[in-house]
C-alpha cells in the first residue's frame, strides 16, 4: 500500500510538459487548483476535467499512473464526499433514516470529491512529469525572494529532494523489516488500538536506527562530495524560461480567465 | 615529494567509546606513503583502522595527533579542505546511502555542482564519467531501480566527474553480489590505468590481489606492506590475524607443507596453473 | 519430517505490464536433517522462493507440504508456520529493536505465546548457540555489539523459536572473513545441535560446497539443477551462462583438468586440491 504513492514518482518523458520550466509547471499547478475552485457548474467542471486529461495526453504519462495518487487519500474523498451531501440544506432529494440529502448537496458533494480527484490528478501531473529534483530546484528558486526574510530556500530545497530520493529507499526498509518481524512471529493485523500500536514498536525503532545510518552515512558522502550549502553552487541544468514556458503561461491565463468568466456567467 | 599523493605520517587517530570517556585509538602512529598512479589494496579485519584510515585521506576525519597530507596540502588546513576533497574522490561501502539524487545524471553531477564549475562543463563531464563507468545509457534512471553494482557504478562516476587525482574505495564491494563485484573491479583497474591513483579497501583477498601494493591493517597498525606476492609468500602470518589468502595461495601453501618447492610468487590462479602445467 | 514444494508459481504485479514470473512451476524434496545450499543470481528467485517457505508470500498455484502440514493451506495458522519454519533474512541485525540482547532474543518465543520459564530456557539456549557468552551478553544492548555479534544475536532470535527447519539468506554478508567463518561455523553447529533442516543460501560457491548435502540451482524463477555438490559443480558451462561461478577451488581444477585429464576435476577446496595437485606431480616426477 505504501508503495502505491506516486508523488515525488517521476514518469521519465520527452514530452512538451516535461520539458517546461519547473516554475512554469508549479504555478500552472496552484493556478488549475485555484481555478478548481473558482469554478462552480458542470460546464466548469467538465472545463477543468477536460483540461486535465488533455494535459495527461500531452504528457504521455499512462493514466494508470495519475489514477494511483487517488489509492491513499480515497478515503478522504468518501468521507467529504458523505459530509457535503448530507450537511448541505436544500431541496430534499431523499433520505436515510433522519439523514436528508438534498439536491443541492448532492451536488456539492459531487463536485467536492471531482475537485479533489481533479487536485490529485493536477499534482500528480506535475509530479509525475518533473523530475524531484528539477521540482526542487524550482521551489527553490521561486522561494528564493523569501530568503531576504529568512527563509533557507536552498537547505529546504535540498532536505525536500533528498527525502523524495530516499522515499523508496526507507519504504523498501520498512517492508524488508516488517517481514523480518512477521518472521519471529509478529502479528500487526490483529488485536485492539492499543496492542496495534505496541506491535508497531518492533518496526519503528529499527527503522528510525536505518534511517538515522542513512543520514549519517548520506551526509558523509555529500561532504566527500564538497558539498557545503547552497552559495557556491551551479547547477547542471539551469532553469531557463523558454518559448513553451510563455505560451504555458499564456494558456494558464487564459484557462483561469475562462474559469473566472464561467463563475461570473452561469 | 611530487610523486607522492597520499603521505601520513605519525598519524593517530583516537575517538572515545563510551560513557567512560575512555579512549581509542582507532589509528595508532600510521606512516604510510602512497605513490601517484599506484594502486593499493588496504586490508584487514573490521576494527582494524582501515576505515578510518581512508576517512582521514580526505580530511573526512582529521588526526588526533601525526600528519596527513594530501599532495603537499596538510589536511588540517581549513582552507584547503575543498581542493583536498576534490582531489582525493571516496566510493563507499552502502550503494544506497551515498546517491544524493533521484535521477543518475544528477547524481554524477552533485559534485561538479558543489565545485561550481560551469553547467556546460558539468554536462560534458557527467557524461564522460558515466561512459567510463558504462552507465550513460542508464543516466535517466532512478537510483533505486538499478542493481547494485549499477549504483555503486554511478557513486564512482559521481567521484570521478570531479577529477580527483586519487580515489580511496571503502569497501565497494562488501554489499554487493559476485556479478556486481566484477562490475565494480572492472572498473577500478580501468581507472587505475588511466592514471587515477587507487585506494581499495577490502575483505576479500582475490581483489587485493589484484593491487600492486597490498597494507595489512591489525588494531589500528600496519602490520604488513609489500607486493602482493611479497605479503602472500607469508600465509600464516596473514592466517595469524583472522585474514584469508587467495586460494591459489592457500593450495600453494599447503603444497610446500607437503614438501613440494612452490615458487613463492605465486599468488593468481593464472600463476599456479602455469606452474603445475610446465 | 521433510519439506515437499509441489508446483509452486508466484507472479509479482499479476495483470500489470510489468508482471513478472518471480517462480515458475518449482518443486522439490527436502529430506528431514538435510542442510540445502541454494544459489542462483539475485533475481533468481531465491528470495521469493524463501518467503513462501515461511508464509510472507501466497503462491498463485502450487503447495509447501512441510511434515503432515499443508502451509499454503488458507486454513493453516500463520503462527504455526513460522512456528516450524525460521527464517532469517539478509543482515538480520537490522531488525533488532530492544532494550537489552535477552529481551530481543525472546521476542520470538514470546509471539508464540510459550510460557515464561521456557523462554527464559530458549533465550539462554539461543544465545550459547549462536556461539555468545549468555551471562555476560543478556543485559546488554544489542546496539553496543559488533557487527559479527549483533548478527548473532539476531539469528538467535529466530533459533529461540525453535524452528524445525531454518532458512539462513545470506548469513554471512558484508561480514569480515574471520567473522565470516565464525557464522558459518555457527549454523553448522547449530544445524548438529538442532537437527533441523537449514536451507543456506549464498553466494559464496566454497560455503556451500562445504557445508551442503544438495545443491538447488535457481534462475529466471526456475529450479534449474539440484544434487550433492559434486554433480551441481561438475556443470561448468551451465552454471556460467546463468552467471554462476564454481568454488574457487574447482575453478582452478577444472582448468588443470582441461589441460591435462590426469588431474581430477572434481575439487571444491583447497585441502583436496592440494592433494590432487600434490599425487599429479608425484605422478610426473616418477
Amino acid at each position: 500500500m505504501l508503495r502505491d504513492i506516486t508523488l515525488g514518482q517521476y514518469y521519465p518523458g520527452e514530452s512538451v510538459i516535461h520539458r517546461l520550466d519547473p516554475r512554469t509547471k508549479i504555478i500552472a499547478t496552484l493556478v488549475y487548483i485555484v481555478s478548481l475552485f473558482v469554478v462552480d457548474s458542470f460546464v466548469g467542471m467538465a472545463i477543468a476535467t477536460l483540461a486535465i486529461l488533455l494535459l495527461v495526453k500531452i504528457s504521455k504519462v499512462p493514466f494508470k499512473f495519475i489514477t494511483r495518487g487517488l489509492k491513499p487519500i480515497m478515503f478522504i474523498i468518501a468521507f467529504t464526499f458523505v459530509i457535503n451531501m448530507f450537511m448541505f440544506k436544500g431541496e430534499p432529494l431523499f433520505a436515510i433514516g433522519p439523514l436528508v440529502v438534498s439536491k443541492e448537496g448532492l451536488k456539492r458533494a459531487v463536485f467536492m470529491a471531482v475537485r479533489l480527484v481533479l487536485l490529485i490528478f493536477g499534482s500528480s501531473l506535475l509530479t509525475l512529469t518533473t523530475k524531484p529534483i528539477n521540482l526542487t530546484d524550482g521551489l527553490e528558486s521561486l522561494f528564493k525572494p523569501l530568503s531576504v526574510i529568512g527563509l533557507p530556500a536552498h537547505e529546504l530545497a535540498m532536505m525536500m529532494s533528498i527525502a523524495l530520493r530516499f522515499i523508496p529507499t526507507l519504504l523498501e526498509e520498512t517492508d524488508k523489516i516488517m517481514k523480518a518481524q512477521q518472521a519471529r512471529g509478529a502479528d500487526f493485523e490483529s488485536g485492539n488500538l492499543l496492542q496495534r500500536a505496541k506491535a508497531l514498536i518492533p518496526i519503528l525503532v529499527p527503522l528510525f536506527i536505518s534511517a538515522f545510518r542513512i543520514a549519517q552515512e548520506l551526509a558523509q558522502a555529500m561532504e566527500a562530495r564538497c558539498y557545503r550549502g547552497g552559495s557556491g553552487r551551479t547547477r547542471m541544468n539551469a532553469m531557463k524560461f523558454r518559448k513553451g514556458d510563455l505560451f504555458a503561461a499564456f494558456i494558464m491565463i487564459a484557462f483561469l480567465g475562462t474559469c473566472i468568466a464561467e463563475r461570473i456567467i452561469l | 615529494m611530487s610523486d607522492i599523493i597520499l603521505k601520513a605520517e605519525n598519524l593517530t587517530f583516537e575517538y572515545i567509546q563510551d560513557e567512560d570517556g575512555e579512549k581509542v585509538s582507532a589509528l595508532d602512529n600510521v606512516s604510510i606513503e602512497i605513490e601517484k598512479g599506484s594502486f593499493t589494496a588496504i586490508i584487514g579485519r573490521n576494527g582494524s583502522g582501515k576505515s578510518t584510515f581512508a576517512k582521514n585521506a580526505n580530511a573526512l576525519l582529521l588526526p588526533s595527533s601525526g600528519t596527513m597530507y594530501v599532495g603537499s596540502m596538510d589536511t588540517k588546513d581549513e582552507s584547503k579542505i575543498w581542493d583536498i576533497r576534490q582531489l582525493v574522490g571516496m566510493v563507499f561501502q552502502n550503494p544506497d546511502n551515498q546517491l544524493v539524487s533521484s535521477i543518475v545524471e544528477d547524481d554524477v553531477a552533485f559534485g561538479p555542482e558543489n565545485l561550481g564549475i560551469e553547467p556546460e562543463v558539468i554536462r560534458q563531464r557527467v557524461d564522460e564519467a558515466l561512459t567510463d563507468v558504462n552507465m550513460y545509457q542508464h543516466r535517466k534512471k532512478a537510483p533505486h531501480m538499478l542493481s547494485g553494482g549499477q549504483k555503486q557504478r554511478v557513486a564512482i562516476a559521481g567521484t570521478i566527474a570531479m577529477r580527483p587525482d586519487c580515489i580511496v574505495f571503502d569497501e565497494p564491494t562488501a554489499m554487493l553480489d559476485p556479478s556486481g563485484r566484477v562490475e565494480v573491479m572492472e572498473i577500478i583497474k580501468k581507472l587505475n590505468s588511466e592514471g587515477i591513483t587507487c585506494i581499495l579497501i577490502t575483505h576479500f583477498m582475490e581483489e587485493a590481489a589484484e593491487a600492486d601494493r597490498v597494507i595489512i591493517m591489525d588494531g589500528g597498525h600496519v602490520v604488513m606492506d609489500g607486493t602482493p606476492s611479497e605479503i602472500f609468500a607469508q600465509p600464516d602470518k596473514i592466517r595469524d590475524i583472522n585474514l584469508d589468502v587467495p586460494v591459489a595461495v592457500d593450495i600453494a601453501d599447503r603444497l610446500r607443507k607437503k614438501g613440494i618447492d612452490v615458487p613463492l610468487n605465486i599468488i593468481s590462479t593464472e600463476d599456479l596453473i602455469k606452474w603445475v602445467l610446465a | 519430517m521433510g519439506i515437499s514444494v509441489k508446483n509452486l508459481t508466484h507472479i509479482y504485479n499479476e495483470g500489470l505490464p510489468h508482471e513478472s514470473v518471480a517462480l515458475d512451476n518449482v518443486s522439490f524434496e527436502i529430506n528431514d536433517g538435510e542442510f540445502i545450499g541454494i544459489i542462483g543470481h539475485t533475481g533468481s528467485g531465491k528470495s521469493t522462493l524463501l518467503q513462501h517457505l515461511n508464509g510472507l508470500l501466497k503462491p498463485k498455484s502450487g503447495q509447501i507440504i512441510v511434515g503432515d502440514t499443508d502451509i499454503t493451506d488458507p486454513s493453516c495458522k500463520l503462527l504455526e508456520i513460522r512456528r516450524r519454519i525460521g527464517l532469517v533474512f539478509q543482515y538480520p541485525e537490522y531488525q533488532l529493536f530492544e532494550e537489552t540482547v535477552a529481551k530481543d532474543v525472546a521476542f520470538g518465543p514470546k509471539n508464540l505465546g510459550l510460557a515464561q520459564d521456557e523462554i527464559d530456557k530458549r533465550v539462554e539456549e539461543a544465545i550459547g548457540l549462536v556461539g555468545l557468552p549468555f551471562e555476560e551478553i543478556r543485559e546488554k544492548s544489542p546496539f553496543e555489539l559488533s557487527g559479527g555479534q549483533k548478527r548473532r544475536v539476531a539469528i538467535a532470535g529466530v533459533v529461540a523459536m525453535k524452528p524445525e527447519v531454518l532458512i539462513l539468506d545470506e548469513p554471512t554478508a558484508g561480514l569480515d572473513p574471520k567473522a565470516h567463518k565464525d557464522v558459518l561455523e555457527m549454523a553448522y553447529n547449530i544445524h548438529k545441535h538442532e537437527k533441523n533442516i537449514t536451507i543456506f543460501v549464498s553466494h559464496n560457491m566454497a560455503d556451500v560446497a562445504r557445508l551442503c548435502d544438495r545443491v538447488f540451482v535457481m534462475d529466471k524463477g526456475k529450479l534449474i539443477l539440484s544434487g550433492t555438490p559434486e554433480e551441481v559443480f561438475s556443470e561448468e558451462e551451465r552454471l556460467t551462462s546463468i552467471g554462476l561461478s564454481l568454488p574457487p577451488a574447482a575453478q582452478l581444477m577444472h582448468r588443470l583438468h582441461e589441460a591435462n585429464h590426469a588431474i581430477k576435476a572434481e575439487v571444491f577446496d583447497a585441502e583436496n586440491a592440494a592433494e590432487e595437485i600434490f599425487k599429479f606431480l608425484g605422478d610426473k616426477v616418477c
